[in-house]
């Protein structure tokens, strides 16, 4: 059995308790600690999708994971090292993921008959045995926090509320943490609630306190997880949702016009426009629209009155964005489409993640619909990725599908703020000037550039350039209606090399680990990123020849993506669907690749891309490796 | 200082494709003319449209236009006035598309006072399609989908949005455009949604449907064109409509010498919603039809305006992202 030792480079540490327990509050500050402290990090809430399931149920059971270390850390790791379990429930739930030899730390106020029947626990997992296998750290949180809060005279209600604080204050001082920032921060947030804070921070000193001077100082080991090496800069922690709200923003600072944002409420999706709203200074407007098409079609409103338009949700409700989406690409319009994908089909698993919609983005529209696809890699890749699918949106005058996930959406991680001076403006196709033949003028409006195919983009308000636009099939030349059939042949051929124009304009296909020929390249899109990075990573360390490529470009794929994926004897893709694309790839490159397909709700471990590189390593190699 | 637009400047040089005397060619005329008569600017005015027939409005009108999807007109016109306040914009709808398939967004976009004019173009019939009974179309209708006649309930479409929560509630009829052209203008005027049923005679598959009241023939005794503070005269002013204090409906009675003295008559004012729901509620049978401008709320701020006012910088961009990624905790490594 490994015990976990203070020498570990870097640890995974869980808190897991009801939904109404503050573990995701707990988890985010403990993860502010963290970045503060230099180390390097990546966060996972896991949450249910009830808001407050029944108390002590193993269905509410809310969790949040952090994987910290003094190294790169690119998951939020595999198995926990240390769990924080609040009840029974979270305690069963969390378990089975538990590495051996990890240290469980129980609130043993809540273990009791009471909320054993709750979670359907035959009898005291203390005293089965069941928990043999751990180091087990029993204490009376509630109680504790009780104490601390008595003398503030707050309701017994009120003062339980404040365990989490009391856990993070012990959790603090088991990593060197200082208390001073969450202070800080706690003093902004309940500023209103002036008895919450007292009773927050009295628990946050009381767990602090109790964990240093307690004589379990010897059982409750500290962890030194040092300052992970990162490159000079400006750090701060961010997850995917903010970051991709900031790239939006800072898309429409970079083509100097005002975002419009059009969304309508839909887990995990919501935080975006929860953060869109909050950034009016940077010129972004939101609009919470009646439901899913009146939004998307809002947004292709505001970009016809010439701001960026922006829509987003995550699978349903893209579905139901559908039919206006086809029509903005019929149009020419930018628009911005975010799918913050999660587990389907249908209402699926809300809170879960998933990287199931790459179909839909790509071939779910009627008829020949062909539009741009770009995917995010992981948080802070997200603000990069916002930019780049507006630019492409406002170059070819098209809706772009910018694919990210629930995972990422939430997951947190530090971030090196970049220099937007860095950023290449983004510029719109120069409106013509105004004709007094009326055909001369349709054709100045419909004169697409020659390289990107994206045409002028002309708003209503613009002086003697009033023209009319619509889902009817136009002539490629004036916009006029026509049912002309070799027009129509043109104009679908037109809007498939539009789209194949975007790879004369995106930078090659690169190699992020390995070489660029070998026996193995583990390909990946979105948010397996972490997993894969760090398994090809490990494997190679070990003396494996595996490249690792991932994929931004979805839709058109990279010009040299063929090419270098021949280069490899074999390709292996994991994905968090049932291939979609492996789909892709075979039907766009002809090239067929060895899947990896978990459609579990949560995302990859490393040890499972790990295992598929040796097993299908070739055996005359192995030996080298080895 | 260009010579003022005429009706025909606000034509386009497409051809023309409803059927051959469709009631929308009239309206279209009333539209461009009534345009020109308000001094409107082609460049700073959008005609906004959904699916049917009468969406096919915007390419006959020399503005900016957009032809979009079936139902979904109201939510694109939001989107535009919000991107640009400064548009002038008009919403050109039917009774399919704007009350069965849009009505979740001519719901919405009534409710929260987007400053557009809403042109509903009210035939009771789908005709794009060719001939399915609507929302609107009368129980009974036979159609290709309905050979033993309709059964269910229709609606009406100012009862719909007086419901809604509309502002703005008037009605006109297509070929008459001495009344239709100032119910336009009052509805061009209000800052809000305006909601403008414009009975429209479908001549292929609903021919006179609306001749009961439509005909000029009979149209004196048959129409009730509503004045803001003048009695609910109708019949050159032989009858009238009481309100029933027992009932509280309104009942139609005959003024002068015969008949009740013309002070008994209700009088309307355009500003009380209880007048409006008698008069959009008003039995066909019997009774006249109300038109003109039949509610209009006092003093209102339209959603676009409401909306900006709210926003901390009012749309503008006063910050800077290099500035918003520092908020909060950001630590240096060197």
């Amino acid at each position: 059995m490994d015990k976990i030792s203070p020498e570990n480079k870097s640890i995974v540490v869980r808190f897991a308790g009801d939904s109404g327990d503050g573990v995701q509050l707990l988890g985010s500050q403990f993860a502010e600690s963290t970045a503060l402290a230099g180390s390097d990090f990546s966060t996972f809430p896991d949450f249910p999708a009830e808001i407050r399931a029944p108390v002590g149920t193993t269905f509410g059971v809310s969790a949040f994971q952090i994987n910290l270390g003094a190294r790169r850390i690119s998951t939020a790791g595999d198995q926990p090292d240390v769990l924080v379990a609040f009840n029974p429930a979270a305690l069963k739930v969390n378990l089975p993921m538990m590495q051996k030899g990890a240290l469980i730390i129980l609130n043993t106020d809540a273990f009791n008959d009471r909320n054993f029947t709750k979670a359907h626990i035959a009898s005291d997992p203390r005293k089965t045995g069941e928990l043999d296998d751990y180091q087990v750290i029993e204490i009376d949180m509630s109680t504790q926090t009780l104490e601390a809060v008595k003398p503030l005279g707050l309701s017994k209600s009120d003062a339980e509320q404040s365990k989490n604080f009391w856990a993070l204050g012990a959790v603090l001082w088991m990593f060197g943490r200082s208390r001073e920032p969450i202070e800080n921060w706690a003093k902004t947030k309940f500023a209103k609630k002036p008895e919450i804070l007292n009773g927050n921070l009295a628990a946050l000193n009381a767990g602090h306190a109790f964990a240093e001077t307690a004589e379990l100082s010897a059982e409750i080991p500290q962890f030194v997880i040092g300052e992970a090496p990162m490159e000079d800069g400006e750090y701060r922690s961010i997850t995917g949702a903010e970051a991709l709200s900031l790239g939006l923003a800072a898309a429409g600072e970079l083509a100097g016009r005002e975002v419009f944002f059009a969304g309508y409420p839909i887990t995990p999706a919501s935080s975006i426009l929860h953060h869109l709203s909050r950034m009016g200074e940077l010129g972004v407007a939101t609009f919470q629209a009646e439901d899913e098409i009146a939004a998307c079609c809002a947004a292709i409103g505001a970009s016809f009155g010439g701001k960026i338009g922006v829509t987003s949700s995550s699978g349903p409700g893209i579905a139901l964005k559908t039919e206006a989406i086809g029509l903005g690409m019929a149009v020419e319009l930018p628009l911005v489409i975010v799918n913050s994908q999660r587990g389907g089909p249908s209402t699926g698993l809300p809170t879960k993640t998933e990287q199931s919609d790459l179909y839909q983005a790509v071939y779910g529209r009627n008829a020949d619909a062909p539009l741009p696809v770009i995917a995010t890699a992981g948080p802070g890749d997200c603000f990069d990725a916002a930019i780049e699918a507006t630019r492409i949106a406002i170059r070819h005058m098209t809706p772009v599908f910018l694919l990210t996930d629930g995972y990422i959406a939430n997951a947190a991680g530090p971030w090196a703020l970049p220099d937007m001076a860095d950023f290449e403006p983004i510029l719109s196709n120069t409106p013509p000037q105004p004709q007094e033949d009326p055909t001369a003028l349709k054709k100045e409006i419909w004169n697409r550039d020659p390289s990107s195919l994206g045409r002028p983009w002309v708003a209503p308000g613009m002086d003697g350039l009033a023209h009319r636009i619509g889902g009817l099939e136009k002539d490629i030349e004036t916009g006029d209606i026509s049912y002309d059939a070799a027009n129509h042949q043109a104009m679908s051929e037109l809007r498939a090399r539009k789209v194949q124009a975007v790879a004369d304009f995106i930078p090659d296909q690169e190699v992020e680990q390995g070489e660029t020929k070998g026996p193995i390249a583990i390909v990946g899109w979105g948010s397996t990123h972490g997993a894969i990075y760090r398994a090809v990573q490990l494997a190679r360390e070990e003396g494996y020849d595996v490249a690792q490529i991932h994929l931004r470009y979805l839709n058109p794929l990279p010009k040299n993506l063929g090419r270098l994926l021949a280069s490899y004897d074999k390709i292996i893709l994991p994905e968090m669907n049932m291939g979609q694309c492996a789909t892709l790839l075979r039907d766009k490159l002809g090239i067929d690749v060895i899947q990896l397909n978990k459609v579990s709700g949560q995302p990859f471990k490393i040890t499972e891309i790990q295992d598929v590189i040796k097993e299908h390593y070739p055996v005359a190699m192995k030996k080298a490796a080895e | 200082m260009n010579a003022p637009l005429t009706a025909k400047d606000f034509a386009t040089d497409q051809e023309v494709r409803w059927c051959p005397g469709c009631g929308d060619y009239a309206i279209l005329k009333c539209v461009q003319k009534t345009l020109a008569d308000i001094g409107a600017n082609p460049d700073k005015t959008s005609f906004v449209s959904g699916i049917g027939c009468s969406s096919r409005f915007p390419y006959y009108m020399n503005a900016y236009g957009f032809h979009t999807i079936h139902g979904r007109a109201p939510a694109f016109a939001t989107g535009l006035k919000l991107a640009n306040p400064e548009i002038d914009v008009w919403l050109v709808t039917g009774d399919g598309d704007g009350l069965s398939i849009g009505g979740n967004h001519l719901l919405h976009v009534l409710r929260r006072n987007v400053d557009m004019q809403i042109m509903l173009f009210n035939n009771e019939i789908y005709g794009l399609t060719k001939g399915q009974y609507s929302p609107t179309s009368r129980p009974g209708t036979r159609s290709p989908s309905t050979p033993a006649g309709s059964v269910d309930t229709p609606l009406s479409p100012c009862s719909f949005a007086l419901g809604a929560g509309a502002k703005f509630i008037a009605r006109g009829i297509d070929t008459d455009a001495k009344n239709l052209s100032p119910v336009l203008k009052a509805a061009h005027e209000f800052k809000g949604a305006a909601l403008v049923e414009i009975f429209q005679n479908c001549i292929v598959y609903n021919k006179d449907v609306f001749e009961d009241f439509a005909a000029k023939k009979t149209a004196k005794e048959t129409q009730l064109h509503v004045e803001h503070g003048k009695p609910l005269l109708f019949a050159s002013g032989t009858r009238g409509l009481r309100l029933n204090p027992q009932s509280l409906n309104l009942e139609v009675v005959s003024v002068g010498d015969d008949g009740v003295p013309e002070a008994d008559i209700l009088i309307h004012d355009e500003t009380s919603r209880a007048i409006a729901q008698l008069l959009v509620s008003l039995p066909t049978d019997g009774f006249p039809m109300p038109l003109g401008v039949i509610y209009r709320e006092p003093a209102t701020q339209s959603f676009d305006a409401a909306f900006w006012d709210a926003h901390p910088t009012q749309g503008k961009r006063t910050g800077k992202v290099a500035d918003a990624l520092r908020k909060g905790s950001v630590w240096k490594k060197a």
